[in-house]
C-alpha cells in the first residue's frame, strides 16, 4: 500500500486537474493486440488515462473492452505491444503486479465466490492478519463497514454473498475494489445490473475518488451514463480504436453511431396493441426467497395475448421470485399460474416450456446456458429431444448446426464460430444467443427479465423490435426490466412492484416517468390512485 | 445427447423440493417398518428372562440390561415416530426424530447382537475409534485436496504406497539402528512417499490439466504394482512381525475409566488423527492459507482476479494432503501389524472419501463420518465373536443403513466445493 502512495508521490507535482489531459499519462497503452483462436480481440490499441479523469470506453457488444481490460489488470497476457504505468513501461504477469502497481477492477461477470461471506470475499487476496497465519475478520469487517458509511454502500458483511440479490453483489464488488485503495480503476459495466438511483450513487462515488487522485476507466453500454459522468470517451469496433469523443459536445445519438457505425434508432416504433385473450394468469401467488422470506405476497397478474406487460420496480421487490415461480424455477407456496387456463403451478420448467414459453432469464449465467458447451448446442437447450433437432434417439447434428447457424446470422452474434463455446463469448453475445434461442420458438408468453441487459445500443435496438415483433405475432409479453426507459417505450401496460406485491398497473398513456417513480418507491400518487391495485388502495386509504 | 445435463440443472431447484417430500415419505415409512420389524422380533425370538450383559472395563460395574424391554421399546419408537414424521408437516420435529433414531440405532444393534451373552462396550468403542485412524486421516487429506479444487480419488494409492516404503526403510534401517529411530524415518519416509505420489497427480492433473478421475486412477493402480514389486523384491525374505510403534499411554489421562482406555491409551498415529482434524478445521477456517483454499475450490477465478496464485496454491494443498494419506498408510504396516501385504490398504482409502463426502468436506463432519465406518470395522469383527443369530453381513450393513439415513435424511444434498475437479484455464473465460 506504501509503494503505491509512492507512486502517487510522484504524480503529485504534475500540473494534471481532473480532465485536462497534460503531464504523463498514469496509464498508457500502446499497440496493445490480443489474439483468442479465430479472433482477433484487440488490434493494436493504444490509449491513455490521465490523471484524476473519467476514461469512457464504448463499443459493440464483442468489440474488444473487457479484454483490453483483462490485459491491463493482467488476466490475459497481450501478444503484443506495451503497457506503461506513470511512464515507466511495465509487464504484468498476474493480477497481483496490477494490484501492487495501484491498478483496480470491477470485471463484467461477478467475481465472488457465493459460499463466502461478504468480508472473506473483500478481504481475499490482501486479508487483515493477526500475526502470520490467523485472518483477522473483526479488522476487516470493520474496515468494510467504514467503506459502506462512508460511500453509502449498504451491506451486510457477515451475509453469504450466494444469498446476496444481483444489485447487493453488485455493490460488494465495488467495495472490493475500494478496499484495495486502486489508483487506476477500471469499472467494466458496474451499473449494468444496478438501479439508476445505485448508478446514481455509484457516480457520486466516483466523484469523490476522482477528487481524491484516482483515475477511472469506465465501461458501459448506457450512453446517458457514459455522457453525464465520463471526462472524455473512446470508441472501439472489432478491436481498433474507431474514434474518441468529448462528452460535452456529444449526444446520445451520435454516441451510437460512433459505436455501431450507422445510424441507430434509440426509441423503436411500435403501433397500439390489440390484446386478446388471457395467456398468463397469476392468482394470489405467494413466493418465498432463498431465506424463506416471502419475496411474492398474494400476487395477481394477468397478461393478455399481443400486449406486452412491462413490471416496474426497483430490484429486490420481488421480480425475481416472481419469475422464477412462473418459469417453474421456484415452486410457489400456495396461488396458482395458468397458462392460457391450463394449470402450471410447480410444473417442472419444461411442462411449462412446451405449454409455449419462453424465457430469457435475468442471471443468464446461472440459468440461461451452459457455459462450456458450443454455441450450437446452447440455442436448442429446450428442444434438443425434439423434431427436427433430434431423431429417435440420436440427434440430429445437421439439423442442429443449421439452426445455429440462422440464428448467428440474424441476430448478428459475434462469435469464431458455432462450435465455440459460449462461455468464451463477449457477454453481451452470450445474451444474444439466449436471446435468439428462447425467441425462435413459437411462443404463447414470453417472459423476458432484464432482456437487453449488457447489450450494446445496436442490438438493444434489434431485440426491442424483436419483442415488438413477437407481440404482433400474438404472443403475450412479460417483460421485467431495472431500466425504466426500457419498460416505457415497451410496454402497452404497466405494473409497478413493491414490497413484493404490484402496487398500481397503468395504461401506458398514462405511465409517466414521474409517476411510475413515485410507485416504485411504494407511494401511490392521488392522480394514479385509481390505477392502484385494490389492496393498496385499502392501507392507504386506511 | 450431451445436453440432456442442463435441462436437468436448470430444473433443480424446483426438483429439489419434490424429493424432500418423497424423501421424508421414504424415510417415515422405513422408520415403521423398521419398528414393526423389532417389535415382532422381541416378542418372536426374546423372551423376558434375555438379557445383555454390558460391560465397561476394569474399575467399572457390569450394567445388565433386559434385551426384549429394550428391543420393544425401540420398535414402539421408531414405528411411532415413523408415524408422526408422515403426519406431521414440521421440519424440525422430523429433524430431531430422525436423529435420535440414527443415534439410538447403534446401542440397539449392540443389545441385540448381544443377548444372552456380554459384550465389552469400552473395548469396541476403543477399537472403533482405532479402526477409523486410516479413514479420518485419509479423509483429511481429501480435504486438503478437494477444497482446493483438485479432487483425489489416488487416495488409496497414495496410502498404500506410504505403507509399503516406509516399512521398507524401516526394515533396512532396524539392524542399524533403535527401533524406535528406524520406526521414526520409516513413518517421515511414509509421509514423503505420499507426498511423492501427490505431486505426480499435482503434476498430472494440474499443469497438464488431465482428468482427475484418470490421473487418480492411474496413481491407483500404479501403487498397487510397485508396492507388490517392492515387497515381493526386497521384503520376501526378511522376517515378518516385527515390532509396531509404541503406545503412548498419556499419564494421568490413561488411567480414567473408560475415557482413559477409549481416548488416551493409542499409538502415535492414532494421536496425530485428533491434531490434524483440528489443525484441518483451523486451518480452513481461520487462516489466510484456507480462506484462499476455499476460494481455489469454488472460484479460482475470482481468486486469481484478486492475486490469488491458483496453481501454486493446487500443488501445495494436494501435496500436504498426500503426506497425510502417506501418514494414514504408515499406520497400516508400522503402526498395526508390524508387516507390509499386498494391497493392505483394502479399499480404506476410499471409504475415506465416502467419509470426507459424508462430512460435506469439512473436517469435523468427516471425522463422524470416519469414526461411523471405524465402528462398522469394529462391529464386524465382534459379531463374529457372538455367533449372532442374524447372518452378520446384514448387521454389517448398520452403519452404512445410518449413513444412508443421516445422509440423505438429515444432511441434505452433499454439496463438493464448485470448481472440484475442474482444471483451471487462465485463458479460458
Ligand atoms: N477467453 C477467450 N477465449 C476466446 N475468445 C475470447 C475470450 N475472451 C474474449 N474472446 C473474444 O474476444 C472478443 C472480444 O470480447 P470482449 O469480451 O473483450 O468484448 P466486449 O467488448 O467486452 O463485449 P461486451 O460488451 O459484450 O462485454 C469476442 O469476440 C470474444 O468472443
Ligand atoms: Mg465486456
Amino acid at each position: 500500500m506504501d509503494e503505491r502512495n509512492v507512486h502517487r508521490g510522484d504524480q503529485g507535482g504534475s500540473a494534471s486537474g481532473p480532465g485536462s489531459p497534460v503531464g504523463i499519462p498514469v496509464l498508457e497503452v500502446s499497440g496493445l493486440t490480443k489474439r483468442f483462436p479465430g479472433v482477433l480481440a484487440n488490434d493494436h490499441i493504444s490509449l491513455k488515462l490521465h490523471k484524476g479523469e473519467v476514461l469512457g470506453l464504448l463499443g459493440e457488444n464483442g468489440a474488444g473492452k473487457s479484454t483490453l481490460m483483462n490485459m491491463i489488470y493482467g488476466l490475459y497476457q497481450p501478444d503484443e505491444g506495451e503497457i506503461r504505468v506513470n511512464g515507466k513501461p511495465v509487464t504484468i504477469h498476474g493480477p497481483n503486479d496490477a494490484i501492487s502497481r495501484g491498478i483496480g477492477m470491477v470485471h463484467q461477470h461477478f467475481q465472488l465466490v457465493p459460499v463466502l461471506s461478504v468480508t472473506d470475499n473483500v478481504m481475499l487476496g490482501t486479508e487483515s492478519m493477526r500475526g502470520r497465519i490467523f485472518l483477522n475478520r473483526g479488522a476487516a469487517r470493520k474496515r468494510i463497514l467504514d467503506i459502506a458509511a462512508q460511500y453509502g454502500l449498504e451491506v451486510d458483511p457477515d451475509a453469504l454473498v450466494q444469498d446476496l440479490p444481483v444489485g447487493v453483489q453488485q455493490r460488494v464488488e465495488i467495495i472490493k475494489a475500494l478496499y484495495r485503495r486502486a489508483d487506476i480503476l477500471i469499472l467494466d459495466e458496474p451499473t449494468a445490473v444496478l438501479t439508476p438511483q445505485e448508478a446514481e450513487g455509484l457516480f457520486g462515488i466516483m466523484r469523490t475518488l476522482i477528487d481524491r487522485g484516482t483515475s477511472i476507466i469506465f465501461i458501459s453500454h448506457k450512453l446517458k451514463e457514459v455522457l453525464e459522468i465520463c471526462d472524455r470517451v473512446q470508441v472501439l469496433r472489432l478491436g481498433k480504436v474507431v474514434g474518441e469523443a468529448d462528452p460535452k459536445t456529444s449526444t446520445e445519438h451520435s454516441l451510437a453511431e460512433l459505436m455501431v457505425g450507422r445510424d441507430v434508432v434509440l426509441q423503436v416504433e411500435k403501433s397500439p396493441a390489440h390484446p386478446k385473450d388471457h395467456v398468463l394468469d397469476v392468482n394470489s401467488l405467494v413466493v418465498t426467497d432463498d431465506r424463506g422470506l416471502t419475496a411474492v405476497k398474494s400476487l395477481n397478474l394477468q397478461v393478455r395475448a399481443g400486449e406486452i406487460l412491462g413490471i416496474a420496480g426497483v430490484q429486490g421487490n420481488g421480480q425475481t421470485e416472481l419469475v422464477e415461480a412462473i418459469t417453474g424455477l421456484r415452486k410457489p407456496v400456495s396461488g396458482k399460474v395458468l397458462i392460457d387456463g391450463k394449470d402450471v403451478t410447480g410444473k417442472p420448467p419444461r411442462d411449462i416450456t412446451e405449454a409455449g414459453t419462453g424465457h430469457v432469464p435475468e442471471d443468464r449465467q446461472k440459468n440461461g446456458m451452459v457455459m462450456s458447451f458450443a454455441v450450437r448446442d446452447n440455442m436448442v437447450l429446450q428442444t434438443y429431444y425434439e423434431l427436427p433437432f433430434s431423431k429417435s434417439i440420436l440427434r440430429d447434428e445437421k439439423a442442429i448446426d443449421a439452426n445455429a447457424e440462422h440464428l448467428v446470422k440474424q441476430y448478428d452474434v459475434r462469435t469464431p464460430g458455432i462450435y465455440t463455446p459460449i462461455g468464451k463469448l463477449s457477454g453481451g453475445n452470450q445474451q444474444k444467443v439466449i436471446v435468439a434461442r428462447e425467441f425462435s420458438r413459437p411462443l404463447r408468453l414470453l417472459i423476458a427479465a432484464q432482456p437487453t441487459r449488457g447489450l450494446d445500443v445496436g442490438s438493444i435496438e434489434y431485440i426491442h423490435k424483436q419483442i415488438i415483433a413477437m407481440r404482433d405475432q400474438g404472443a403475450a409479453v412479460l417483460l421485467v426490466s431495472a431500466e425504466l426507459d426500457e419498460i416505457l417505450s415497451l410496454s402497452d401496460t404497466v405494473a409497478v412492484m413493491y414490497a413484493g406485491n404490484i402496487i398500481a398497473t397503468l395504461p401506458i398513456d398514462k405511465a409517466d416517468r414521474n409517476t411510475v417513480g413515485l410507485l416504485m418507491a411504494g407511494v401511490v400518487p392521488d392522480h394514479a390512485r385509481e390505477f392502484a391495485t385494490p389492496m393498496t388502495k385499502e392501507v392507504s386509504h386506511g | 445427447m450431451a445436453v440432456a445435463a442442463p435441462t436437468i440443472n436448470e430444473a433443480a431447484p424446483a426438483g429439489r423440493k419434490r424429493i424432500k417430500i418423497t424423501r421424508t415419505l421414504v424415510f417415515s415409512i422405513l422408520f415403521v417398518a423398521f419398528g414393526v420389524w423389532l417389535i415382532l422380533g422381541a416378542i418372536n425370538t426374546l423372551t423376558p428372562e434375555t438379557s445383555t450383559l454390558l460391560t465397561f472395563g476394569a474399575g467399572t460395574p457390569d450394567l445388565p440390561v433386559p434385551t426384549q424391554i429394550i428391543t420393544l421399546i425401540s420398535g414402539i419408537y421408531y414405528a411411532a415416530a415413523g408415524v408422526i414424521c408422515l403426519i406431521m408437516a414440521q421440519q424440525r420435529l422430523r429433524t430431531i426424530l430422525l436423529l435420535i433414531g440414527g443415534v439410538l440405532l447403534i446401542p440397539v444393534i449392540i443389545i441385540i447382537a448381544a443377548a444372552d451373552a456380554s459384550t465389552n462396550v469400552t473395548t469396541l468403542l476403543s477399537v472403533s475409534l482405532r479402526l477409523s485412524t486410516p479413514i479420518v486421516l485419509g479423509a483429511m487429506a481429501g480435504i486438503w485436496c478437494e477444497r482446493s479444487g483438485v479432487s483425489n480419488i489416488a487416495i488409496e494409492g497414495m496410502m498404500l504406497t506410504g505403507a509399503c516404503n516406509g516399512f521398507v526403510v524401516f526394515t533396512i534401517l532396524s539392524p542399524n539402528l533403535a527401533t524406535g529411530e528406524a520406526q521414526l524415518v520409516g513413518v517421515i519416509i511414509s509421509i514423503l512417499s505420499g507426498g511423492l505420489m501427490s505431486l505426480l497427480l499435482a503434476w498430472l492433473s494440474i499443469t497438464y490439466k488431465t482428468n482427475q478421475i484418470v490421473a487418480g486412477t492411474v496413481i491407483n493402480i500404479m501403487a498397487v504394482g510397485i508396492t507388490s514389486f517392492i515387497r515381493r523384491e526386497v521384503l520376501f525374505s526378511s522376517e515378518a512381525g516385527r515390532g509396531t510403534l509404541a503406545p503412548w499411554p498419556i499419564p494421568v489421562l490413561s488411567d480414567m475409566p473408560v475415557v482413559g482406555e477409549i481416548f488416551f491409551s493409542g499409538r502415535p498415529i492414532f494421536y496425530m488423527m485428533f491434531v490434524l482434524v483440528i489443525v484441518t478445521h483451523v486451518m480452513l477456517y481461520f487462516t489466510r492459507w484456507g480462506l484462499r483454499t476455499r476460494a481455489v475450490g469454488e472460484n479460482p477465478r475470482a481468486a486469481d482476479t484478486l492475486g490469488v496464485n491458483v496453481i501454486r496454491n493446487r500443488w501445495i494443498n494436494v501435496f500436504i494432503g498426500g503426506m497425510i494419506a502417506g501418514l494414514a498408510g504408515a499406520w497400516f504396516s508400522l503402526e498395526t501389524t508390524g508387516s507390509f501385504d499386498d494391497n493392505m490398504t483394502s479399499g480404506r482409502g476410499f471409504i475415506a472419501l465416502a467419509a470426507m463426502i459424508f462430512g460435506k468436506w469439512t473436517p469435523f463432519g468427516a471425522f463422524a463420518g470416519g469414526i461411523l465406518f471405524g465402528f462398522s470395522d469394529a462391529m464386524g469383527q465382534r459379531f463374529q465373536f457372538l455367533g449372532v443369530p442374524i447372518p452378520p453381513q446384514f448387521l454389517q450393513m448398520v452403519p452404512y443403513v445410518i449413513t444412508i439415513i443421516v445422509l440423505a435424511g438429515l444432511v441434505g444434498r452433499a454439496q463438493a466445493p464448485k470448481a472440484d475437479g475442474v482444471p483451471y484455464d487462465k485463458e479460458g473465460k
